[in-house]
């Protein structure tokens, strides 16, 4: 674990744009983010909070400018690909689980991808299904949960590998407000656990100031508040 | 859960698509089986027919087939007088219709011939071969296809015979054939003087090299091959072979386009899926290999069915007597073996554009427009 304060993810005067570069999605961004805090992003759908959490998280890849996520580039697909399996976990807000597997294999799936067996990762699934109060439920097929309980088992997925980042795309988004509030507390208190960096997108306000940090994100550019 | 149990479970969900696959690379397998099994087996039965209690065969050269050949009394003599030349037995084939029966095999061959020592006599007696005029012996199933019996007379071709024996032989064709002695089958072939071929033991056989090149000297016109040299170059033996290996390889064919098919219709509903895979840290070639995995599988379960199928059917064609008892299927190693190789390189090339399409997939384009 990375000690507080420490940066674990830098973007520098990053810029992305889309159709051959007739969208500029992101022009001229740069963002630390330190070990241990919560950083919201906070703006309104489409000022590209969820590009940057791409880029952060190794999904794509810049136009121009540099990054750096706990050590890896994310800009080289051979770092990406670390980037995701070792470093970084993802939080949606569609919980983006696999239908038809249980809640352990679900939360299993970033271990098979880094090769760890069922043996490895056993004592690992049982902790974080039990911080997140789902261990009743943990051989259950993701279709017979309620959508807070999916989040949950996302939430469970992006802190499989131990990453020292976790990227959250609107996780309360699809939610109803009270259980929106409990998936933000839960998130909140495993990243503390965890010691883990949280960056959130976010387009509600009272998320936003619940957490360290609040990046504003508007017509591709982005300011602290 | 592991990478293996993943594509277990991936198959399980789609499990329609995948038994179309499965059965599309089973039919392939049981097509591919039946077809080579029945032409091995033929292939051997015939084999088995020319080398019986035999070294050599000499028989005419450049002929495209045996039925063509004719290697002359005067030659089965000299080569009979050859010093290495322990027995010759100058067989000559023919095929003619019965009625209801379009493809009866004749054979030609004098009473010393060793099928007659080796058979086993149901009516009548080897004794009495070659003895009576106008006699044929039948082959045991010939007998029943014919429905005739020992004493009878029987119509074949354009003659009338009375069935002076029948008995029972290991080998198909040879069951199933009708049996006269040479001079008579010459006389109802138009092929006086001739024979087909010569099955000729010797009586040491190092001596081989100085018989064929005694035999080919003497008589330029013919050849003297080994039993498994003339295996292997028979023209008839490559034909058969070849086509029974095209028509099977055709039949995967369409099965691997069956396989591209489901493949590529599980990748195309499950983008998003996939994208998630890449989300959690699968590279592209582990999201590749989970494609080829599950084609794999597919082949797998393919084999397995088409197995089965294939030896079912080959079991009911052996004993359907509309068959004649032609059918003596012979499943080799290396046949299984091929036949599975096939199979797997058929799943797998039809997986390579899924996989490739798959592995591309970017993760964050997908998860912006699913």
């Amino acid at each position: 674990m990375k000690a507080r304060g420490e940066i674990v993810a830098s973007a520098r005067d990053v810029t992305k744009t889309y159709d051959r570069g007739r969208i500029t999605v992101l022009q001229g961004v740069s963002l630390d983010v330190r070990a241990g805090e919560v950083v919201a992003l906070w703006g309104a759908s489409g000022s590209g909070k969820s590009t940057l959490l791409h880029l952060l998280g190794g999904l794509d890849a810049p136009d121009s400018g540099t990054l750096a996520v706990c050590g890896l580039d994310p800009c080289h697909e051979a770092s990406r690909n670390r980037l995701r399996r070792e470093a970084v976990g993802f939080v949606f807000q569609l919980h983006n689980l696999i239908p038809d597997l249980t809640v352990e294999e679900n939360i299993r799936v970033p271990a098979l991808a880094a090769g760890k067996g069922k043996m490895d990762t056993a004592a690992r699934v049982r902790v974080l299904v039990e911080q997140v109060g789902l261990g009743h439920r943990i051989g259950h097929r993701v279709q017979d949960l309620s959508g807070g309980e999916r989040q949950r088992t996302a939430i469970c997925r992006a802190l499989m590998n131990a990453p020292r980042l976790l990227l959250a795309d609107e996780p309360t988004g699809a939610l109803d407000e009270q259980t929106g509030d409990a998936i933000f507390a839960l998130l909140k208190e495993l990243a503390a656990r965890e010691g883990v960096a949280v960056v959130l997108a976010t387009h509600e306000r009272r998320f936003a100031e619940a957490c360290d940090r609040i990046v504003r994100v508007r017509n591709g550019k982005v300011s602290e508040v | 859960m592991r990478f293996l149990s993943l594509i277990f479970t991936n198959l399980r969900r789609h499990r329609l698509r995948a038994l179309i696959g499965v059965a599309g690379i089973g039919f392939g397998v049981a097509a591919m089986l039946a077809i080579l099994a029945i032409v091995t087996g033929a292939i051997g039965m015939f084999e088995r027919i020319l080398s019986t209690d035999s070294h050599y065969l000499v028989f005419e050269k450049n002929v495209s087939d045996l039925f063509f050949s004719s290697v002359t009394t005067e030659q089965v003599r000299d080569i009979r007088a050859l010093p290495q030349v322990e027995s010759a037995h100058p067989l000559l084939f023919g095929i003619v219709s019965a009625a209801g029966n379009p493809v009866v095999t004749c054979f030609g061959i004098e009473a010393d011939d060793p099928r007659l020592v080796r058979g086993e006599w149901r009516a009548g007696a080897r004794a009495d071969f070659g003895k009576g005029e106008g006699e044929i012996f039948l082959g045991a199933r010939a007998a029943e296809f014919l429905q005739a019996k020992f004493g009878e007379t029987v119509e074949i071709g354009r003659g009338t015979f009375k069935v002076g024996g029948i008995f029972k032989n290991e080998n198909g064709f040879e069951d199933g054939g009708v049996f006269l002695p040479l001079k008579d089958a010459q006389a109802f072939f138009h092929r006086e003087g001739a024979a087909s071929v010569v099955a000729v033991k010797l009586r040491d056989q190092a001596e081989g090299a100085a018989f064929k090149k005694a035999v080919e000297t003497a008589h330029p016109g013919v050849i003297a091959l080994e039993n498994r040299e003339f295996s292997q170059s028979y023209n008839s033996f490559k034909i058969l072979n070849f086509t029974a290996w095209a028509v099977g390889i055709c039949a995967f064919f369409l099965g691997g386009l069956g396989v591209a098919n489901t493949m590529l219709l599980s990748v195309f509903g499950r983008i998003r899926e996939i994208a998630v895979l890449r989300v959690c840290g699968f590279s592209e070639r582990q999201v590749a290999a989970l494609i080829f995995g599950e084609a794999a599988m597919i082949a797998a379960g393919g084999l397995a069915v088409g197995f089965t199928i294939g030896l079912g059917v080959l079991g009911v064609m052996e004993h359907v007597p509309q068959f004649n008892g032609y059918v003596q299927a012979r499943v080799e190693p290396l046949v299984v073996a091929g036949i599975a190789v096939t199979a797997l390189v058929t799943a797998v090339a039809g997986a390579i554009y899924p996989a490739r399409f798959a592995a591309r997939i970017q993760p964050a384009e997908a998860l912006r427009y699913e």
